[in-house]
C-alpha cells in the first residue's frame, strides 16, 4: 500500500515537472524578447501557398522577411478563411476584442475604411508614407486612403479583365484589343451570334458587388455620392441613369440565358469553370485566371473590362490586398517595416510572378519572371486595366451597402428598370436604421 | 402510521386555517443538505443560462454596431419595433414556419413508420437502429454540403438521373437553387433525411411501452388495424409523441445550417436564424441582432407552451 502511494506521488512530482518544464519552454517561444526579436502574426488571405513557405505565397514572404530583418521581427502566418466576408468578419471579431496578435492582417480594400473609421488600426507612420506611396499604381493608394490619409499599405493591386476565346470573337466578328475596347453590349451581341455564354458573377456576395460597382462606376455613377458621411447622411447615387445602364445589363444578360443556367449562384471560380468547358466564350475575372486555366491557352485573349455605355472609359473592378496593422498590436512600428520589406519592389515582382496577384508597384510589371508568367501582353493590359480601375465606394458602411445591393439585384433574373429605385429605398433605410438587412 | 400522522397534521392546519403543514427537524436538515449540495451547480446554472439572455435583453434596447461605438445610443424598445414592421421579418418568419411545417408533418410520417417497423422485428433490430441513425450521426454542414453539391447542376449526380430515369425530359442543367420553391425543397429534404431517424428512434421508445395485452384486446374486439392504431396505440404513446414532436419544432425553427450552405439566403429563402446571424455577426448590429435574437427566444417559448398544451400531457406523471 505505501509503495503505491510513493509511486503515485513520484508519477504525480514527474508531470508537475514536465508541466513546468513545458511551460519555461511555451515562455520561450512565444516572447523572444530576451533576444530581441519581435513575433509579428500575420493574417494572410488564402493564395497559392497558404501556410506553406515552399510555394512562394505569402508564407514564403514572411519567411524572406524575418531572415532579410536580421533578427529584429520573426512573422509567423495564420491563415484567414476563403470568402472576403468571412475574412472580414474574423478580423472583425478579433480586432473589436483587443488581440494583440493582430501585427499585420492582409484586407480587402473595400473592408479597410471600415476598420479605420472604426479606430481599429495602428496609423500609418507619417515618416513611411512616403515609402508606401512610392510606384504605386493610381487605383492601389486611391483604396488605401480614407480622409486623405493612408491607412494601409498598398499590397496587392488586382483588377478584373476580359478573358475570351480568340476564335469566337474572330467568328462574331468582333475586334477587341487593348486599344480598341468592347462594351457589354457588344459582348453581348457576339456571345449571343455564336451561342456562347458570358462568365460573370452573380452570386448573393461581395462579388456581385464588385459587378454592379463596375457597372455603375463606367457608366459615369457612383453608388456612393459622400463616403465620408455617417451612415445616416450618406447620400446613394443607385437610383441614376447609370444605375439603369448596370440593371439593363445585369438583366439582359440573365433573361437571355447568356450568364448561364447558375448564374444566380456563380462566384470567379463557377464562373471560370464556366469558361473552361467551353460553353462560356467571355468571362470577366481577375488576372489569376490565366494561371488557373488548364491545357492549351493558345485561344485564350485578356482585354480591358468592357465598357458600360459606348464612348465612355469602363471602370474596371479594383481588388487586391492591402496590409492593415491592428491598433492592439505589441509592435505596431515593427510591423510597419514588415509590411515594407513584404511590399518592395523584389518581392512584389517575385509574389506576382508565382501567385498570380498584381503587385501594386508599377516596377513588376516590367520583370522578366512577372512577363513569363502573364505572357501576350497580359502584364501591360492588367498594369492598363489599373489605371482606370475603381475600388468600391469607400465608406464605412460598405458592408451594409454591399449586402443590400446583392439582396436587391438577387436574383439577377428579377432585375428591371426598377431594381435600383427599390435597392437606393432599401439600403437608405437600413443605413437609417428603419429596416432589416 | 403515517396514515395518522398525515390525518393529524391535516386536521391541526385545518384549525389554523390556511397554514402550511410542519416540517419536522430532520426534513428541514435533508431540505438544507439539498440546498447546500444543490447550490453551487444551481447557481452556475443560473450564471449560463439567465446572465447571456438578461444581457441580450440589456443590449437589444441599444444602437450600438461594434464598427461604430461612438454613435452607441439607447433607444428603448425602437429595435422590437423596427423588427416586427419589417417585412423581411416577416418573410423570414413565415420561410422558418413553413420548413417547420413541412418537415415535421413528413417526418412525424415516416418517422412513425420507421419505428413501427423497428418495433416488430426483431432480430436484426440493433444493426436496423444503427443504419437508421447514420444520417442523424453525420454534422447538419457536412450534409448540407453533400445535398448542395449532389443537386448542383454542374457537380451533382441528381440531374444526371433525373435525367436519365425521365428519358430525356428532365432538363440536366436545371439549376435547384435558382428559385425559392426548388431550393426550399432541397432544404425540406435534407432536414426530412436527416432528422427522421431522430424522430424514429423517439416514436420507437413510446411504442415499446404500450401494453401489448390492449392491443390484442382491440384485435379481440374486432378493431381494424387502423383502429387498434388510432384508438389504442397513438393515445397510449402519447407522451413520446409530444416529446418527438416538440424536440423536432424548436430545432427546426432554429434551422440555420442547411440554407446557408444552400443559398446564403438568395431568392427569398433566409430563415430567421440567418437573419439574427446576419445582424449580429455581419453587420455587427449587436442592439438589433440581439432584439431578434429576444423575438426568435420569444417564439421558440410559445411554440413549445402550445405543443405542450395541446397535447394535455402530464410529464411530471404523479409526482406532484
Amino acid at each position: 500500500m505505501r509503495r503505491h502511494s510513493s509511486g503515485r506521488r513520484g508519477l504525480a512530482l514527474a508531470t508537475a515537472g514536465v508541466m513546468l518544464a513545458s511551460l519555461g519552454l511555451a515562455a520561450c517561444g512565444s516572447s523572444s524578447s530576451a533576444s530581441g526579436t519581435k513575433a509579428l502574426t500575420w493574417y494572410i488571405n488564402p493564395d497559392i501557398g497558404n501556410t506553406d513557405p515552399s510555394k512562394g505565397g505569402q508564407a514564403s514572404l514572411a519567411q524572406i522577411c524575418s531572415k532579410a530583418s536580421g533578427g529584429k521581427y520573426n512573422i509567423k502566418v495564420q491563415l484567414l478563411p476563403n470568402s472576403a466576408s468571412d475574412q472580414r468578419i474574423q478580423l472583425l471579431r478579433r480586432l473589436v476584442a483587443n488581440d494583440s496578435s493582430m501585427d499585420l492582417m492582409s484586407m480587402d480594400p473595400a473592408f479597410v475604411t471600415e476598420f479605420a473609421s472604426a479606430d481599429l488600426l495602428a496609423p500609418v507612420p507619417a515618416s513611411m508614407d512616403k515609402e508606401f506611396k512610392a510606384d504605386r499604381v493610381d487605383s492601389a493608394i486611391k483604396g488605401a486612403t480614407f480622409d486623405n490619409k493612408l491607412i494601409a499599405v498598398p499590397f496587392w493591386a488586382n483588377t478584373q479583365l476580359l478573358w475570351y476565346s480568340k476564335k469566337v470573337a474572330k467568328a462574331a466578328g468582333l475586334d477587341i484589343s487593348v486599344n480598341n475596347p468592347v462594351t457589354w453590349a457588344q459582348v453581348i451581341d457576339a456571345a449571343k451570334k455564336e451561342k456562347k455564354q458570358i462568365g460573370v458573377q452573380a452570386k448573393l456576395y461581395e462579388g456581385y458587388s464588385v459587378w454592379i460597382n463596375a457597372l455603375i462606376a463606367g457608366a459615369g455613377g457612383k453608388i456612393v455620392d459622400n463616403p465620408a458621411a455617417t451612415a445616416v447622411d450618406t447620400k446613394l447615387g443607385i437610383n441614376s441613369p447609370a444605375g439603369k445602364d448596370a440593371a439593363k445589363i445585369i438583366s439582359t444578360i440573365a433573361n437571355s440565358g447568356l450568364g448561364g443556367p447558375a448564374m444566380g449562384s456563380s462566384d470567379e471560380t463557377a464562373a471560370l469553370a464556366l469558361f473552361q468547358s467551353k460553353a462560356a466564350a467571355f468571362l470577366v475575372n481577375w488576372p489569376y485566371t490565366y494561371a488557373a486555366l488548364t491545357g492549351d491557352k493558345s485561344d485564350v485573349g485578356a482585354a480591358v473590362y468592357p465598357r458600360t455605355v459606348a464612348g465612355k472609359d469602363a471602370a474596371p473592378p479594383f481588388g487586391g490586398i492591402d496590409l492593415a496593422v491592428g491598433k492592439s498590436s505589441k509592435s505596431p512600428e515593427v510591423a510597419y517595416q514588415a509590411a515594407a520589406c513584404i511590399t518592395n519592389e523584389k518581392n512584389q515582382a517575385a509574389y506576382m510572378a508565382v501567385a498570380g496577384n498584381p503587385a501594386s508597384r508599377k516596377a513588376a510589371f516590367t520583370d522578366p519572371a512577372v512577363l513569363k508568367a502573364f505572357p501576350n501582353g497580359i502584364a501591360a493590359t492588367i498594369l492598363k486595366s489599373l489605371g482606370t480601375a475603381t475600388p468600391r465606394p469607400l465608406s464605412p458602411y460598405w458592408g451594409d451597402i454591399s449586402t443590400g445591393l446583392q439582396q436587391q439585384f438577387s436574383p439577377p433574373s428579377s432585375v428591371n428598370a426598377n431594381t435600383p429605385v427599390k435597392a437606393q429605398k432599401f439600403i437608405t433605410n437600413v443605413l437609417k436604421g428603419k429596416a432589416l438587412l | 402510521m403515517s396514515t395518522v400522522e398525515d390525518t393529524k397534521t391535516g386536521a391541526r392546519s385545518a384549525r389554523r386555517g390556511e397554514k402550511k403543514p410542519q416540517i419536522s427537524d430532520r426534513t428541514r436538515g435533508e431540505r438544507k443538505l439539498g440546498w447546500k449540495l444543490a447550490g453551487p451547480a444551481f447557481l452556475v446554472m443560473i450564471l449560463v443560462t439567465f446572465y447571456p439572455i438578461a444581457y441580450a435583453l440589456y443590449l437589444s434596447l441599444f444602437n450600438y454596431r461594434l464598427t461604430d461605438p461612438a454613435a452607441r445610443k439607447f433607444v428603448w424598445f425602437q429595435n422590437y419595433i423596427t423588427s416586427l414592421s419589417d417585412p423581411l421579418f416577416w418573410k423570414a418568419t413565415g420561410i422558418t414556419a413553413l420548413i417547420t411545417i413541412i418537415t415535421l408533418i413528413v417526418e412525424l410520417v415516416f418517422g412513425m413508420a420507421i419505428a413501427m417497423v423497428m418495433n416488430k422485428i426483431v432480430l436484426p433490430r440493433k444493426t436496423l437502429r444503427t443504419i437508421v441513425l447514420i444520417p442523424y450521426s453525420i454534422i447538419t454542414v457536412v450534409s448540407a454540403f453533400s445535398w448542395l453539391y449532389a443537386f448542383k447542376f454542374d457537380t451533382g449526380f441528381v440531374n444526371h438521373w433525373l435525367h436519365f430515369l425521365s428519358f430525356g425530359a428532365f432538363d440536366p442543367t436545371y439549376n435547384w437553387f435558382g428559385g425559392t420553391w426548388s431550393s426550399l425543397t432541397i432544404i425540406c429534404l435534407s432536414e426530412i433525411w436527416k432528422t427522421t431517424p431522430f424522430m424514429s428512434l423517439l416514436l420507437l421508445a413510446g411504442l415499446a411501452q404500450v401494453d401489448q395485452s390492449m392491443e390484442e384486446a382491440a384485435k379481440v374486439d374486432g378493431a381494424s388495424w387502423w383502429q387498434t392504431q388510432v384508438k389504442v396505440v397513438f393515445p397510449s404513446m402519447k407522451a413520446a409523441i409530444m416529446v418527438a414532436v416538440v424536440f423536432r419544432a424548436l430545432d427546426a425553427f432554429r434551422i440555420y445550417d442547411n440554407p446557408y450552405v444552400m443559398t446564403g439566403g438568395a431568392n427569398n429563402t433566409d430563415t430567421l436564424s440567418m437573419l439574427v446571424g446576419r445582424e449580429t455577426v455581419t453587420r455587427a448590429e449587436i442592439g438589433m441582432g440581439s432584439a431578434l435574437a429576444v423575438l426568435l427566444f420569444i417564439f421558440v417559448l410559445i411554440i413549445a407552451g402550445v405543443l405542450v398544451r395541446g397535447f394535455k400531457v402530464d410529464l411530471t406523471g404523479d409526482k406532484n
